[in-house]
């Protein structure tokens, strides 16, 4: 088992016509994802050819589930237009959205979530997150599908390039699922989301939490880990240097005031018991202690 | 992107929510004519971006223009918590009867907008969220409902505001989401918002923050930017379209993808300490590192006058290490003489191995390569100090 997505998950790529939807499109296939055709509305009924697969196009989510039976789609349409695309996913009761792309106004991704909150069926990862992936069974998004193996260990994070190194200095161990939610203000998934399922789910053993500067989606989560996980998690926080009131990166990871700082959830994140890493590689050997001490 | 109070006043008044005369003056001469053409008492208030302000002697009544021009005169050019007072808003005086407290934000935590309303006002929030909360109303809206009267008028009634100024303050919030929604903000806050003599609601000092990433639909927004105020390295960044951050260290660091770079910054920060060294910016280059992307990033740290190191710390996901090292090499050649600083490299992920071998084989003699993180973190720390 893994989280959210297996072997079986169909994906619909929205946006695959564009030529980051059409690269990504051809690794994901190349991974071993079931990739099964592509919405970009006007380009309906053509067909193209993707590392060797005929992939048909489809004008509406509506439209491709019916021809298809997809249950997920990934979402690399442009800031300007995801909204739509996103609303289109979730009137077509797909139960899982992953929304690649970059830079969607905090307005437009309020009222996608709430959206999707409303009509109670799909679940959003994102957006500007570089997806999930289950090694060996399915990989959704941008995430390098040949760092690592199949392995027991969850992760989750706000940051693609954490995920990858954090992936890649554990992968002798390998994943089971590994989950970038994403570094905008509002986020579909959430750590805490993917704890509980990592928490639920029989083939995980241990838990990688990656957070950053911004919000308090690491506090909340450390208190929730209090209350319900019980797998051994470790953490690490990005962004300690990070200076009040400046932008790092992504648009979510902003310092403001007091709040929002990596020391205050670095010690929520102890203060429930969570090793918490000094540096991605110091986070690293931390879980490879337990791992390792479970023989 | 936080705007000035002038603007937040003008932004304000273009949709109709309720303010009075205010005027932007860089100099004592235009705040004296921006005093006269108002007439009677102004208010000279500094123009800075940080709280405090008040405390710090950067707001004061002025009784006539040729007072308004020496307040504004003792202003400008003050520092308040590090920020200089390059303007001046010369604001209408009014005689006020009540202070309220009025916003509307973006709420991360429950994935929607938050309004808070309260008749405590001109006070920090935060203090009448800790004193008095029952004085504060907390009222989430969904994004697709938006605020409606009825929503409006239940709002103001839980921020306990009196009876006589209920309809004014309704209509206030009304236009105000109008406002922030029209306008893209992550925030539009109102503090205080006021009852004169007269019985008239306005708005007496706003704060608002505006969504760079809905800068598309809103070209205008691009006069609201302060160009004066940034740092001549990061409008060189910005014109080259790098996320760059100046910080006030000595190694510069340039790495891929927010995460790993904030990342980088703590770790060099660590290894620094033994040395006396912290990092000098944030700079990601995102996933595509062309030697275009490789040499702009390397051409603005090595341009830092205060780096005394580089830290290139990549991790190829998408990016292949060996693209990552050809673009370096060729943006050392592109910068030639100018590149005069030690540059630590780690390498690691897709195509580690091409990569390195490019740059060992290119030998130049301001890179070092590292293996970990951590070490090269060390290394890049110890040369900034010598």
């Amino acid at each position: 088992m893994a989280i959210f997505i297996n072997e079986n998950t169909k994906v619909l790529v929205q946006g695959m016509t564009g030529s980051e939807g059409t690269k990504h499109t051809a690794r994901m296939i190349k991974s071993g994802t079931k990739i099964v055709g592509g919405v970009t509305p006007g380009k309906g009924g053509q067909s193209v050819e993707i590392e060797g697969v005929t992939l048909p196009v489809f004008n509406s989510v509506t439209e491709a589930v019916a021809a298809t039976g997809a249950n997920a789609s990934v979402v690399f349409v442009p800031p300007k237009f995801a909204k739509a695309a996103v609303i289109d996913a979730i009137d077509a009761k797909l139960p899982l959205v992953v929304v690649i792309t970059e830079g969607i106004p905090v307005h437009d991704s309020a009222a996608f979530y709430a959206y999707a909150v409303e009509k109670g069926t799909t679940r959003l990862v994102g957006p500007n997150c570089p997806g999930l992936i289950s090694p060996g069974k399915s990989n959704i998004g941008i995430i390098p599908a040949d760092i690592t193996g199949p392995g027991r260990i969850g992760l989750v994070s706000k940051s693609g390039t954490l995920t990858y190194q954090m992936m890649y200095e554990l992968r002798d161990f390998g994943f089971s699922t590994a989950v970038g939610i994403g570094g905008d203000p509002i986020i579909g998934t959430t750590h805490i989301d993917c704890l509980r399922a990592f928490q639920d789910d029989p083939d995980t053993d241990a838990i990688v939490m990656i957070g950053e500067i911004g919000g308090d989606a690491e506090e909340r989560a450390a208190a929730f880990i209090g209350e319900y996980v019980t797998k051994p998690v470790v953490g690490y926080v990005a962004g300690f240097t990070a200076p009040e009131g400046k932008t790092m990166g992504h648009a979510g990871a902003i310092v403001s005031g007091s709040s929002g700082t990596a020391a205050a959830k670095q010690s929520a994140l102890e203060a429930v018991g969570v090793k918490v890493g000094k540096t991605p590689s110091e986070t690293a050997q931390l879980m490879r202690d337990i791992l390792n001490n479970k023989g | 992107m936080d705007l000035f109070e002038y603007q937040a006043r003008d932004l304000f008044e273009s949709h109709g929510v309720p303010v009075l005369g205010g005027a932007v003056a860089f100099t004592p001469e235009e705040a004296e004519a921006a005093a006269a053409s108002m007439g009677g008492r102004v208010v000279v208030k500094a123009q800075v971006k940080v709280g405090g302000r008040g405390k710090a002697g950067g707001v004061k009544l002025a009784e006539s223009a040729a007072d308004a021009r020496e307040k504004a005169a003792a202003i400008l050019g003050m520092d308040i918590k590090g920020h200089t007072v390059h303007k001046v808003m010369i604001a209408q005086a009014a005689p006020i009867e009540a202070e309220y407290y009025l916003a509307i934000l973006l709420d991360r935590a429950n994935r929607n907008f938050l309004v808070m309303a309260s008749v405590a006002g001109g006070m920090e929030i935060e203090e009448v969220a800790h004193k008095t909360p029952e004085k504060l109303a907390r009222i989430g809206i969904d994004p697709n409902v938006g605020i409606s009267k009825d929503k409006a008028r239940e709002i103001i009634l839980a921020g306990q505001f009196p009876v006589d100024v209920v309809d004014q303050v309704v209509e206030v919030l009304l236009k105000l989401w109008a406002a922030f929604v029209a306008e893209d903000a992550t925030l539009m806050e109102i503090n205080p918002l006021v009852k004169t003599s007269d019985g008239k609601v306005v708005a007496l000092d706003g704060k608002v923050t505006l969504d760079d990433s809905a800068d598309f639909r809103h070209p205008s927004h691009e006069d609201l930017i302060d160009h004066a105020a940034a740092n001549p390295l990061e409008a060189a960044a910005k014109a080259k379209n790098l996320n760059y951050v100046k910080l006030d260290g000595q190694v510069g660091i340039i790495g891929n993808g927010a995460g790993l770079v904030m990342s980088t910054l703590d770790v060099v920060a660590y290894a620094g300490e033994k040395f006396g060294v912290k990092p000098a910016n944030f700079l990601d280059i995102g996933g595509g590192a062309s030697a275009q992307v490789m040499a702009d990033g390397l051409g603005i740290i090595l341009g830092d006058p205060d780096v005394r190191s580089v830290f290139v710390n990549v991790f190829g996901g998408i990016t292949a290490c060996d693209a990552v090292a050809n673009g370096i090499v060729q943006a050392l050649t592109m910068l030639g003489a100018q590149a005069t600083k030690p540059i630590v490299v780690r390498l690691d992920g897709n195509n580690v191995i091409e990569g390195r071998r490019i740059l060992n084989e290119a030998a130049h003699p301001l890179i070092q390569q590292l293996e970990t993180m951590d070490g090269a973190a060390a290394r890049a720390a110890e040369l900034a100090a010598k």
